[in-house]
């Protein structure tokens, strides 16, 4: 490779796309060639940044500093300045009075390793980074019982809400003889607040794809398919386009390496359904129907996709699974808790200063995540409250700030995980709008197939509306409660036994604000 | 014409979703007419009621006429709090319209919508495929300009 005294990584992303960064990225090496620093400097699109700017984005490094809403007319500058003089362009820093930079980690990342350093359309660059190696021994010296017993002995849980172990769904469906076996991909990603899993297949494709690849050859299936949401269409052709480099390379399709294994990977786009992440319902959007659930038992992992044994799993816990395979079990759990062992990738959002995409160990607490990731609270504001797992998570008070995050220690509190959505909220904001935003989300989201859920969703939804226009009592707060907890107990499907995760949060954690605009 | 649309996917159920995209992308008027799910049902010997199911399910699919440009704002939790509503009163008077209606000159349709996965440049709203972020009521009036002026 190549050596060059500095990188430019461009951030390509929907936004910086609307922003130009096609045509900025053109003149920016014209401008680069002209200054005659072409040999030295090497500019790089790449997936996304460790924060969330507007327009497009830079990161320059070694030095790491991060430029936002850089426009065509500033190239000139940044090249004269940055670049010639080593004068960093303060006018277009993220933050010029803040020393803080965005914490780059990348000796604790497993899933972003490679984010934001290859260039995530180029097969060979990942191949670089050791890329495929997984599969490579996955496939030519591993059994498919290994491979489970791997993945088991990691501690991986799923990352897709529920914190399933992946080890042990894949062993129910690795021994069972069938014609057909599937694995899915739960790339739809709805839940409000979250787009970890756009950002990883942006970042790096070739990551997914060798961890659905392993997943498959462990419960021998020849078939999978990625249900990605259709509006993530840079997602959609970075995997079309990795999909491709992979046959052509021989990596993907008929006997593998010579192994005498068969597999190929489609992708399925959805049609906007929040409630066709839930896993049977995804299949059931797959086969062509209404994304309805399904009754469980069977699983899908019996009983799946056109009726035959099919895992699903989200884009993260996939994604983890080539490090599992090529470092061992045992180099998986130097990362997070005992019980909850790996990374976890989570989207920073709202009043803190930067906004970001971090991935830091299970176990880490919400201040660890706010201050050290999101930089603190956005100047002037102090924090009141975090929605942490979209709308069917939970609303924390700065009692629970240095609560551990993973699955096991804030089930304690009757709180999950989730998507790894933050929201944070400043001193101003009202719990009560938060809540109402919430319920209407559910109201509109339920699938309408059980009662309790159809119905209790708009009663919640009116409940909220009358509490937020000062026209309801503590007896109607009470009620919202009653309502969800009856949801809860005879809701077909997850989406309706989650609004009393927020209710609940919410009522537990800012009481005071109900008694006061009930009192109204 | 919905028939060769038809024709581009082999004949099984679970290209239905594929082929409604496609034939609402396709029409000028965003949406999927009586006479398109005829054309599918016999194409794909799937009852017309079945298709109607899928179709009133998903909220991308209409079967109204709707304008060129199919504006649809977020309205969940992140971008409700970054002013999410600002940008919707300033979109309904710029275009009087409410949300789900068309404008007069069949250019706009308003629609709202659960998270796009943008959040992270709330508040957002998407025209046709594009993103448009960061919104602030200045911005919705240059974007609505520029595309009302082609
Ligand atoms: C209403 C609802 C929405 C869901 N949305 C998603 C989603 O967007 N992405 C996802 O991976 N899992 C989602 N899930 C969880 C899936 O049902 C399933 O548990 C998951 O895909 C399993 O993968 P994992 O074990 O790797 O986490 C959702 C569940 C429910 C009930
Ligand atoms: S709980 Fe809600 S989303 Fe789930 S099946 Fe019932 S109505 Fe549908
Ligand atoms: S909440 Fe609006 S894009 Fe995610």
């Amino acid at each position: 490779m190549k050596y060059y005294r500095s990188h430019i990584l461009v951030g390509i992303n929907e936004a910086a796309k609307q922003a130009g960064v096609d045509v900025f990225v053109n003149k920016l090496q014209d401008q680069i060639s002209t200054a005659g620093l072409a040999d030295e400097i090497n500019v790089l699109e790449t997936g996304p940044l460790a924060f969330f700017g507007r327009g497009i984005c830079l990161t320059i490094l070694p030095e790491n500093v991060n430029y936002e809403n850089v426009a065509i007319e500033d190239i000139v500058e940044l090249v004269e300045e940055h670049l010639l003089k080593g004068r960093p362009v303060h006018r277009l820093m993220l933050d010029s009075a803040a020393q803080f930079k965005p914490k780059f980690n990348y000796d604790r990342r497993i899933v972003l390793k490679n984010s934001g350093i290859i260039d995530p359309e180029s097969i060979d660059e990942y191949l670089g980074a050791g890329g495929y190696e997984a599969w490579e021994k996955a496939l030519l010296n591993m059994q498919p019982a290994d491979i489970v017993n791997e993945v088991k002995a990691s501690g991986l849980r799923g990352r897709g809400g529920a914190g399933f172990p992946a080890g042990l769904k894949w062993s129910f469906t690795a021994p069972l003889n069938a014609e057909q076996k599937y694995v899915v991909v739960n790339a739809d990603e709805g839940e409000p607040g979250t787009f970890k899993d756009r950002l990883i297949m942006e970042g790096d494709p070739h990551q997914l794809l060798e961890g659905i690849m392993i997943c498959a050859r462990a419960i021998g299936a020849s078939m999978a398919y990625i249900y990605i949401r259709g509006e993530y269409k840079l997602c959609i052709a970075r995997l079309e386009k990795a999909i491709k480099q992979c046959h052509a390379y021989g990596i993907l399709g008929r006997n593998i390496f010579d192994s005498g294994f068969d597999l190929d990977i489609g992708i399925k786009i959805g049609a906007g359904a929040y409630v066709c992440g839930e896993e049977t319902a995804l299949i059931e959007s797959l086969e062509g129907n209404r994304g309805n659930p399904r009754w469980k038992p069977p699983f899908p992992g019996v009983k799946g996709l056109w009726q035959y044994p099919t895992v699903v799993n989200n884009v993260e816990t996939l994604a983890n699974v080539p490090f599992i395979i090529k470092n061992g079990a045992a180099e998986y759990r130097q990362f997070g808790t005992d019980e909850c062992t790996g990374t976890k990738v989570y989207t920073i959002l709202g009043d803190v200063a930067y906004p970001g995409l971090c991935e830091v160990d299970m176990g880490a607490t919400l201040r660890t995540v706010i201050n050290e990731y999101g930089g603190g609270m956005k100047k002037g504001f102090k924090f009141k409250a975090a929605l942490v797992g979209g709308a069917a998570g939970v609303i924390l008070s700065d009692r629970m700030l240095d609560v551990k995050m993973d699955f096991v220690s804030l089930n304690q509190y009757a709180a999950v995980l989730g998507s790894g959505a933050i929201l944070v909220m400043n001193e101003h904001q009202s719990i009560v709008d938060m809540l109402w935003s919430i319920l209407r989300f559910f109201r509109h989201e339920s699938c309408g197939k059980c009662s309790p859920c159809r119905i209790g969703t708009q009663h919640l939804y009116d409940l909220i509306s009358k509490i937020r226009k000062g026209e309801g009592s503590m007896d109607d707060v009470e009620m919202l409660h009653t309502i969800a907890l009856t949801m809860k107990q005879t809701s077909f499907c997850a989406l309706g036994q989650s609004p009393i995760m927020a209710i609940a949060s919410a009522l537990d954690n800012f009481r005071d604000e109900f008694i006061a605009i009930t009192k109204k | 014409m919905f028939l060769d649309i038809c024709k581009k996917y082999p004949p099984t159920k679970d290209n239905l979703i594929y082929i409604l995209h496609e034939i609402q992308d396709t029409h000028p008027q965003h949406y999927i007419s009586e006479e398109a799910v005829q054309v599918i049902s016999e194409y794909l010997a799937v009852p017309v009621n079945h298709i109607y199911g899928v179709l009133t399910f998903y909220s991308m699919y209409s079967t109204k006429p709707r304008g060129k440009y199919i504006i649809r704002l977020c309205e969940s939790p992140p971008c409700y709090i970054k002013s999410s509503d600002i940008i919707l009163r300033r979109l309904k008077s710029l275009l009087h319209v409410n949300v789900g209606e068309t404008t007069k000159d069949g250019l706009f349709t308003l629609e709202l919508c659960a998270c796009l996965g943008v959040c992270g440049n709330a508040p957002v709203m998407m025209i046709n495929d594009d993103v448009y972020g960061d919104l602030t009521e200045e911005k919705i009036d240059s974007i609505i300009d520029k595309l009302s002026e082609v």
